[in-house]
């Protein structure tokens, strides 16, 4: 299942410049969260820091609380320790290039020392299936290479990857840059049926993707977040000025 | 059909006599570029072919060298002496040098990175007699005699900056992307670093360390005061040791024509040995990554 993401005071650097400013943020279990803005306002550190994937990048550090279910993410808890319990999907698809596409689902778990093979052979199956990928890899799984196949493909894998250590939280950081529309709209299809199972994070240059899929939306600018609120209000009704000029396409 | 009249419009001019020329003229430069890239090589070792093959027997292959004025006799143990030494400079040089490399790609951004990178480019310049100078008073004066460990340390001196410098451009190649995949399932960055960073250089670290293995194997000055050589079969890793660069040496800096035959022989052994062992690493390779794709 789920859980709940709470966001206090989060600021986040990279080195002497501030990229995010005081957010505060409640993500609802269960329930996908999208994240717009324009170009380096601050998403994708954002998400990055709900994992502590930030603080891998030299010279940057975040302060604040972060509380991902009853975990807290900057105090008592160690960063694999976490990044087990929230999954993430980055923008290109990144699959491991020497591993099969049976590996690169099982690394996590493998990685980490878990020895099963029956049960990892059940995990790498049902993480192909949640990520609609299994009709179309299941006949060479250990034969092929994750990178032999197309983009699409290639991120659902990556969502496969992520499922498997059967995390709470899915992060995605616009996963669907890099594709095409119909692999978009299958891995949108997959964002809906993934909600049932996992809180999930978005990041999306495109807000109309945002709208389809999210029920929440929070819109950044300039490392603050400006507007947090149910996605229809978000784009039928925004209360800020800013908001409202950004997805009516007045900048950005 | 207004269209076919615009293609009909733009199609090209035939390419000028002067571009033509030029065309043909670069093209020519190019390919004598690699022809006297090639020239030397196809030489060398055509002559090694011509002058050495005639010496090269089944007593060659096994006994061990005759006493002056008598024929026959071989270079068995001088191959059996490189192996042995190769074997330690390897277990040595290998395992510091990809270490090296693991520091500075994966953890060398700082002040001491660069101190450890210029220290290396320095070492990959020092000549090798300095080298064996080296290794001879780190080995053979606490030892009190010359020895194949020698050797092996001389060699493995020769071998760790190549190695060092190769694992960590190899590294680097690797997309941050891969890195930040592994990390993101929640794998230790020792791990992600051992499992996944070194796997996907994999081929680019052993073709950089056969390349030293190689430079290595034909090195004769490091050699000269550490392992020394042995007209007799020696397995003892702490005595003196025949060595195949040696035994040429010798040989060929020798009054007597049989040995100079000889060495040239030998030379030929040499060169036929390291590119057995470059390619026997390399299909071995190919092979274990296949399998681990599986």
């Amino acid at each position: 299942m789920g859980v709940s993401i709470q966001v206090d005071k989060l600021n986040a650097w990279f080195g002497k410049t501030q990229a995010l400013y005081d957010i505060d943020m409640k993500v609802e279990a269960n329930h996908a969260t999208a994240v717009i803005g324009p170009s380096g306002c601050g998403k994708s550190t954002f998400v990055r820091c709900l994992n502590r994937m930030h603080e891998t990048i030299p010279e940057a550090r975040a302060t604040g609380r972060v509380r991902i279910g009853e975990l807290d993410v900057y105090n008592g808890t160690s960063a694999t320790q976490i990044r087990r319990r929230i999954g993430m999907v980055f923008q290109k698809p990144n699959p491991f290039p020497t591993m099969s596409i049976y590996d690169n689902v099982a690394a996590g778990l493998k990685l980490n020392g878990f020895r099963d093979r029956h049960r990892l052979d059940e995990i790498v199956e049902r993480s192909l299936q949640l990520s609609a990928l299994w009709d179309e890899v299941k006949d060479f799984l250990k034969k092929k290479s994750g990178a032999s196949l197309s983009g699409g493909q290639q991120q659902r894998l990556c969502i496969a990857r992520a499922l498997a250590v059967q995390p709470q939280v899915l992060l995605m950081d616009e996963p669907c840059s890099a594709l095409d529309p119909i692999s978009t709209g299958k891995i949108e299809e997959l964002i809906f049926q993934l909600k049932e199972s996992f809180t999930i994070v978005i990041v999306t240059h495109n807000m109309q993707q945002a709208s389809r899929v999210a029920e929440f939306t929070g819109f950044f600018l300039l490392g603050k977040l400006i507007e947090f609120d149910k996605t229809e209000k978000i784009f039928t009704n925004p209360s800020d000025k800013r908001t409202e000029d950004y997805i009516t396409g007045r900048f950005g | 059909m207004a269209n076919l009249e615009t293609t009909a419009d733009i199609s090209l001019p035939q390419l000028s006599l002067y571009r033509r020329g030029t065309n043909v003229l670069v093209t020519l430069m190019a390919a004598s570029a690699v022809i006297l890239v090639l020239l030397p090589l196809g030489a060398v070792f055509g002559y090694l072919i011509y002058k050495g093959i005639g010496s090269i027997n089944l007593a060659f292959l096994t006994q061990t060298p005759k006493p002056v004025g008598e024929a026959g006799g071989g270079m068995a143990n001088a191959i059996a002496g490189s192996a042995l030494i190769l074997l330690i400079a390897s277990c040595i040089g290998v395992p510091v040098g990809i270490g090296g490399g693991i520091y500075l790609a994966e953890y060398g951004r700082n002040r001491f990175g660069n101190l450890i990178r210029f220290t290396a480019d320095v070492l990959n310049g020092v000549p090798s007699i300095i080298v064996g100078i080296v290794a001879y008073g780190l080995v053979v004066l606490t030892q009190g005699h010359f020895s194949a460990l020698a050797g092996g340390v001389a060699l493995a001196i020769m071998m760790v900056p190549t190695i060092t410098r190769a694992t960590e451009e190899m590294l680097l190649l690797v997309p941050n992307t891969v890195r930040e995949a592994a990390l993101g399932l929640g794998v230790s960055r020792w791990r992600t670093t051992l499992s996944i960073t070194l796997r996907t250089a994999t081929s680019g670290i052993i073709t950089g360390v056969m390349l030293a293995f190689a430079r290595a194997a034909g090195e004769t000055a490091p050699l000269l005061f550490t392992a020394f050589g042995n007209q007799y079969w020696n397995w003892n890793t702490s005595q003196p040791t025949a060595a195949l660069p040696l035994q040429i040496f010798t040989y060929a800096i020798s009054p007597f024509d049989e040995w100079h035959r000889q060495a040239w022989a030998g030379a030929l052994i040499l060169i036929v040995l390291i590119v057995l062992a470059v390619s026997a690493v390399r299909v071995a390779a190919s092979r274990g990554m296949l399998k681990g794709a599986n």
